[in-house]
């Protein structure tokens, strides 16, 4: 743990002799020098830099020095806090604590307390145990209610065995230190603590009780009662039976007590996690809201009088809103690496900048090769020459793959045109889309009637094999 | 009721369904002159309210509505009705809502940017008991078909003809997904319009009837990719 050549604790007041500084280690030079800014002004803020800076020095978990996570806590936060701090899960950490607890009959129960006392709670500077050196009245009151339970132990040790109280000295300790964290924590910290000894604290206003709560205290009393008469009457040495029937009956009692209660604030705690993972989704949804949605919207307004352009923004919007609500992609994410990725690529594409609709159906889906990136690219010029060419309103443009071939189809309802009286050299069908599909082994129909429309049709076998590679799956998924 | 007077083929009474008020106003605005609409709705329990109180040729249901979707409307109508016709229409489809919604029994599926015209045709040709099928919709069958058939090792052992479509239709759905019309179809394929009906109509009663099993199985797979 500590290096050898310091003192397992920080010398006190070390910042009153600055020769005594360890300049090899520059991150700690760096924290004494805030110290002292801060000394000035807040003289009691020494000894909770001593702690501090011990606890930083050992940190390597999350890389942030050692804070109690008052976010995720269930008494104060360490647990959470020493699970960041050396990279555990905080439930491994409370599964430690409490097997730790048992295994030292007790005695982890104080040190953990105390550990809520220096140390300090994420975003904070401030320990408790630095604010409870100067609060003698909580002092001596912590000295004087872990003294009432010494000397209550003292007489129940003197009427029985004592196998009890093993469990119970070391929450004498726990007692000071609790009382010191009740008058010291900050307000947030405290409403937390309330919540938790709510039970308690209801128990002593007796007028506005509901009769469940009235019958529930009697069976406790009763059960309680039974229960210490068990243990007490235990110095007689009669049954081995009897210690651990009484130690049941007290252990009902506390949980008829107050059961009920700490169930409502298990609940709570959950529905408090779960209402801030709601909100971070809210969050997230209204800044992707804002990012796109909005800005198009404010963007339609500004152009109100051009058709056009509106017409072209609501598409543009609607296709990324799409993308991302039911192909989970962020927007502006343009990787393709699927078929009908690829297709829906040509749709953005094209309507982007020819300013078309195009109406896209996709049946089935396989990732590209170097076959169907021609067929692509094939489909993307037959898309291009219907939207510059047609004059059509809307292309269609369909896909699918099926387990042997895969199948596009681009059609317009636009002007059509004569097929023979194309001069043989044009680039566009006889090369761009004719050439491209018959080099990969595909196809291409190209069907048009004057006034009614073109269509052109892209088929490809499936499994073709590449130059060096074996015939792929032929399998969908 | 004001069923057909005379000859003519009066206009046929329609309940909107949306939680958009400014969609169902304007929906209203357009169709006013070819359909009679006769109330609107905005969630899934005043919907059947209206509707088994008015009970109307054709019901225009949004896919999407707060209190459960538009399937729960078709399934709750249709144990007391089932001569109501739907016709289902939304804006952002899910496929997996869309084939729900034609599986609880909606005739057809159309989508919000549809003309006013086409979706008076749609209205018309649903209350003659056609089937309306959108290219949109006709992809998802396809696609919710095609992917049950493509994986023998899960093919159930369910009725194989509900589990398939034959060639014809898979023919005409991949003419209709590609925007063509019914008139197109019949053309394109020499049959008669008729004939293309029958075809949408079987789809319709095998995507309803199919094992379930497959169909969800195909949603499930969908919302994971």
């Amino acid at each position: 743990m500590q290096e050898p050549s310091e003192p397992p604790w920080p010398p006190f007041r070390f910042q009153d002799r600055p020769g005594r500084r360890h300049p090899r280690h520059p991150r700690r030079h760096e924290h004494r020098w805030q110290d002292q800014q801060g000394f000035q002004d807040r003289p009691e803020g020494e000894d909770r830099h001593d702690w501090r800076s011990h606890f930083t020095r050992h940190g390597h978990g999350d890389g942030n020095p050692l804070r109690r996570d008052p976010e995720d806590r269930i008494a104060g936060g360490v647990a959470a806090g020493i699970g960041t701090w050396r990279g555990f899960s905080p439930t491994t950490v409370r599964i430690g604590c409490v097997v730790a607890a048992l295994v030292t009959t007790g005695w982890a129960v104080p040190i953990y307390f105390i550990g809520w006392l220096v140390i300090p709670a994420k975003g904070s500077d401030t320990t408790i145990a630095a604010k409870a050196r100067h609060d003698s009245q909580g002092v001596a009151l912590a000295v004087g209610a872990a003294s009432l339970l010494a000397v209550f132990l003292l007489l129940a040790g003197a009427l029985n065995d004592g196998s009890i109280q093993i469990y119970c000295w070391p929450q004498v300790v726990s007692v000071a230190c609790l009382t010191l964290i009740w008058r010291n924590a900050p307000e947030d910290e405290k409403a937390g603590m309330r919540h938790l000894i709510e039970p308690l604290e209801s128990l002593g206003g007796a007028d506005n009780v509901r009769r469940g709560t009235k019958l529930r205290f009697v069976v406790a009393a009763v059960l309680l009662i039974a229960g210490i008469g068990v243990l007490l009457s235990l110095h007689g040495g009669l049954y081995l039976l009897r210690p651990l029937g009484g130690f049941l009956l007290v252990v009902a009692a506390i949980v008829v007590l107050l059961g009920p209660w700490w169930l409502r604030i298990a609940r709570d705690l959950l529905f408090e996690r779960q209402a801030r993972a709601r909100a971070e989704e809210r969050a997230d949804m209204a800044a992707r809201v804002h990012d796109s949605v909005l800005q198009t919207l404010a963007l339609i307004q500004r152009s109100a009088d051009d058709p056009q352009t509106v017409v072209q923004l609501a598409r543009a919007q609607e296709r990324e809103l799409r993308s991302w609500l039911f192909e989970g992609r962020a927007p502006g994410d343009t990787t393709v690496t699927s078929f009908a990725e690829g297709i829906r690529e040509i749709q953005r594409d094209v309507e982007a900048r020819h300013n078309v609709p195009v109406e896209v159906v996709t049946v089935g889906d396989c990732p590209l090769d170097e076959h169907l990136s021609a067929l692509l690219a094939a489909a993307r010029e037959a898309t291009v020459n219907a939207a510059k060419w047609s004059g059509a309103s809307v292309i269609s443009l369909f896909a699918e793959v099926e387990p042997d071939k895969v199948e596009v189809a681009v059609r317009d309802r636009g002007s059509g045109f004569d097929l023979y009286s194309v001069p043989a050299d044009r680039k566009g069908v006889a090369e761009s889309i004719r050439g491209r599909m018959l080099r990969h082994g595909g196809k291409a129909i190209v069907q048009s009637t004057l006034g009614e429309g073109t269509k052109v049709t892209l088929t490809m076998a499936r499994g073709l094999a590449p130059a060096g590679q074996p015939a792929a799956d032929g399998r969908r998924r | 009721m004001s069923a057909a007077d005379g000859g003519d083929k009066s206009a046929p009474r329609v309940i909107l369904v949306d939680d958009h008020g400014l969609f169902r106003s304007g929906v209203r605005a357009e169709l006013g002159r070819q359909v009679e609409v006769v109330g609107e709705a905005d969630d899934v329990a005043p919907a059947i309210e209206l509707i088994e109180r008015e009970l109307p040729d054709v019901v225009l249901l949004d896919v999407h509505l707060p209190g459960g979707g538009g399937h729960a409307v078709i399934t709750e109508v249709k144990k007391a009705h089932p001569e109501v016709k739907f016709l289902a229409l939304s804006a952002s489809d899910a496929p997996e809502d869309v084939i729900a919604v034609i599986r609880a029994g909606a005739r057809g599926y159309v989508t919000k940017t549809i003309s006013t015209t086409d979706l008076a045709d749609a209205i018309r040709r649903v209350a003659d008991g056609d089937a309306v099928f959108s290219h949109r919709l006709a992809g998802f069958v396809l696609d919710a078909f095609a992917t049950a058939g493509a994986a023998p090792d899960v093919r159930p052992s369910f009725d194989p003809e509900l589990d398939q479509l034959t060639t014809r239709e898979r023919e005409v759905l991949r003419l209709i997904a590609q925007g063509y019309t019914y008139k197109e179809v019949a053309r394109e394929l020499f049959i008669s319009v008729k004939t293309v009906e029958s075809h949408v109509s079987s789809v319709l009663r095998k995507l309803q009837l199919s094992s379930r099993h497959q169909l969800s199985r195909w949603a499930a797979e969908r919302r994971l990719t």
